[in-house]
């Protein structure tokens, strides 16, 4: 029989992961349901965005603080990017496949630049953790938590209550509709797909501050992301973060209690369950 | 009459000049992307200077060396492709295995159909390669799930406080899962008490839970099924919860980034080879650790040393390089009937082909290594120990 320190653990440690999830899937599912786009590059993204952090912070750069560069730098590549798909009349099947082929293509260039050898940001937050009780919570897993916390609620505040988050929603409602009530959609368009890759920049600082890089683990991610974005609901900006920890605590406890191998199946029945009950959700 | 018969002495001879310029062409696949490609990369390096060392001895049989390499991207089914090009489009006189079990495997598949001899270094599972001219040359033995748990557990039963209790964790990747399910019944056999078996697949994403349970089945042993970095991310979420064991094993470990964390000193591990005495007394084995340790920096490579990845390529080259010499000719069978009645002398030490599968008999080449102030050293068998090393342990 498990203990309550390992059931407790394993429970935090669900609830970490599942923040992680939540924060990849953020800007994902903004760009999908608002924008129409299947932004696969958002990983690649991510992974970009870790590797920096790491170069920055190894050049002597806190890796918090690396956010003030890596943020705006991944704005305006967002920004582009949109642009560029939006310049082209890219439909939503076909951003798939052109978003993997710039996956292809930053995959290959953070190889180029970094190697494909492991890399390891080696950072002061990660010899720091708190006691709570017979638990443990570390920091960087901390400060995971906070930063999907605080910037889901933050974007599903801003989508609700502002006018601007309204103008977006009503723009990913009927475009033509919203502009002819003076809605800038293109511009809007620009500033969410903006505002994605940002996101995918802050969740590769999560990544560098927990877990050792290689460029072929772009992909390790894309599967339970995306199992996240769709139980959370397209363009819902609370939805990747709940979905996230319901898949990373139903993971954990799994591994807690059975074989860890068995995690991976959790997420998947999670989301055919899900299609086959409640399809409309989708 | 005269003057017909010198011009074709002479076509014969331009045709056999022009031979003799020809290129051997020697074909392979490595992992220069996706999943494995960090260690595909010290392959890479490590073949690089051995062609390049071998040419500027003359090449092979008079004739310059090409390598002709190709990214298998880390897929098996991207590998048995290339090697059916490397035979029948490039048209390469011989083949060089690729990197890792499942690759390799796919390769040795190809290389059957063809009847080409193959030289492979990094197959952890023997069972799955039963044909007779694959050659086996990083020294792993033909029962590597027993005599690599043997070693591993006799290594430790000279800690200052030998184990009493044993948790075995592993990976499911192929070799190492494989092994460490051999490792249970070795344990067992010497009376260790296993408290904790369990697998993850791989990759796995999340540690967390793995070491909740590690830390509360408290093992005297912890041996660790893992490839790469696994187990660093395995420690990693141990001292996140403020746990750490008192000794651990990682069975084929990424060096390089363990030997920069503080979590895993004392990590053990297997090597064939480590670029201090008494493997560097051989001045071949030092050149080679010099210029590899340049080479590897100058890639970009974040580990620079030579160890068992890097040695067991080179190996295959001295391997391949002595089968040609041997057998005076690059015929496939040549080489493979010259290779089952010698050995080869290599930096690791003595290859021989000697069991049904071509693999080595028991762990002679294989050694444990222990990471002591951010440095891997040779602790057991005492003989190949570093100077003044011996195994640390609380």
């Amino acid at each position: 029989m498990p203990s309550a320190a390992l059931l407790g653990q394993s429970l935090l440690s669900g609830i970490f992961i599942g923040a992680l999830y939540g924060l990849l899937g953020l800007g994902l599912s903004l760009a999908w349901g608002l924008l129409g786009q299947i932004n696969l590059a958002h990983f690649a993204l991510a992974f970009l965005g870790a590797y920096l952090t790491y170069q920055l912070s190894a050049a002597g750069m806190d890796p918090l603080v690396t956010l003030v560069v890596i943020v705006p730098a991944f704005f305006l590549f967002g920004a582009a990017l949109h642009w560029v798909l939006a310049r082209f009349a890219v439909s939503a099947f076909n951003s798939l496949l052109v978003t993997f082929g710039l996956t292809v293509v930053i995959e290959a260039a953070i190889q180029w630049i970094w190697s494909a050898d492991f890399r390891r940001l080696e950072s002061h937050y990660a010899d720091v953790r708190y006691r709570l009780g017979a638990l443990y919570i570390p920091l960087p897993e901390l400060i995971t938590l906070a930063l999907a916390i605080v910037l889901s609620l933050a974007l599903w505040a801003a989508l609700r209550h502002t006018d601007l988050g309204k103008a977006m929603r009503a723009a990913a409602e009927d475009a033509s509709m919203a502009q002819a009530f003076g809605v800038n959609a293109r511009a809007l368009a620009l500033l969410l797909s903006g505002i994605s890759a940002a996101l995918a920049g802050v969740a590769g600082l999560c990544i560098a501050l927990s877990y050792t890089l290689a460029p072929s683990q772009i992909y390790a991610w894309v599967g339970v992301v995306f199992a996240v974005v769709m139980l959370g609901g397209l363009g819902n900006a609370l939805g990747p973060l709940i979905a996230g920890f319901v898949i990373g605590v139903s993971e954990a406890i799994t591994m807690a209690l059975t074989a860890p191998s068995w995690a991976p199946l959790v997420s998947f029945s999670l989301l055919i369950a899900l299609l086959v009950l409640r399809p409309e959700k989708l | 009459m005269k003057l017909h018969r010198l011009v074709i002495g002479a076509m014969a001879l331009a045709a056999a000049t022009a031979f003799a310029q020809q290129p051997v062409r020697i074909g392979g696949t490595l992992a220069l992307t996706g999943p494995l490609a960090a260690t595909g990369a010290n392959h890479k390096v490590a073949g690089e200077i051995y062609v390049e060392e071998l040419n500027k001895r003359g090449g092979l049989l008079g004739r310059k060396v090409e390598w002709v390499l190709k990214d298998d991207q880390s897929k098996p089914d991207l590998a048995r492709t290339l090697y059916e090009q490397l035979i029948t489009v490039d048209k390469v006189d011989l083949l060089i295995g690729p990197y890792a079990t499942a690759n390799i495997v796919a390769a040795v598949g190809v290389a059957q159909r063809y009847n080409k001899i193959i030289f492979h270094h990094t197959a952890g599972v023997p069972g799955l390669l039963k044909y007779d001219m694959q050659f086996p040359t990083g020294g792993l033995p033909a029962d590597p799930e027993v005599s690599l748990p043997e070693l591993v557990f006799d290594a430790v039963a000279h800690a200052p406080k030998p184990p009493k209790t044993v948790a075995i964790v592993t990976s499911k990747f192929p070799s190492v899962h494989f092994i460490s399910v051999g490792a249970r019944d070795v344990a067992k056999k010497r009376g260790l008490q296993e408290v904790t078996w369990l697998e993850w697949d791989f990759p796995n994403r999340d540690y967390g839970p793995i070491a909740a349970r590690v830390k509360e089945a408290n093992a005297d042993f912890l041996f660790i099924g893992a490839i790469g970095v696994e187990g660093l991310l395995l420690l990693d979420a141990l001292k996140k919860i403020d746990y750490t064991p008192p000794m651990h094993f990682h069975m084929f470990p990424a060096g390089g980034p363990m030997a920069k964390s503080p979590v895993a000193q004392h990590a053990l591990a297997l090597t064939t080879f480590e670029q201090h005495p008494p493997f560097t007394d051989n001045p071949v084995a030092a050149a080679f650790v010099k210029t590899y340790n340049e080479r590897a920096a100058k890639a970009g490579l974040a580990d620079t040393s030579v160890d068992l990845q890097a040695a067991a390529s080179y190996a295959t080259w001295q391997t391949l390089e002595a089968a040609v010499k041997g057998a005076n000719s690059i015929d496939d069978k040549a080489m493979a009937a010259w290779l089952k009645k010698n050995h080869v002398d290599t930096i690791m030490g003595q290859l021989r082909w000697e069991t049904a599968n071509n693999y080595m008999p028991g762990a002679r080449l294989y050694k444990v290594k222990q990471l002591q102030d951010g440095k891997w050293l040779v602790v057991w068998p005492p003989q190949f120990a570093a100077p003044g090393a011996k195994l640390l342990a609380p």
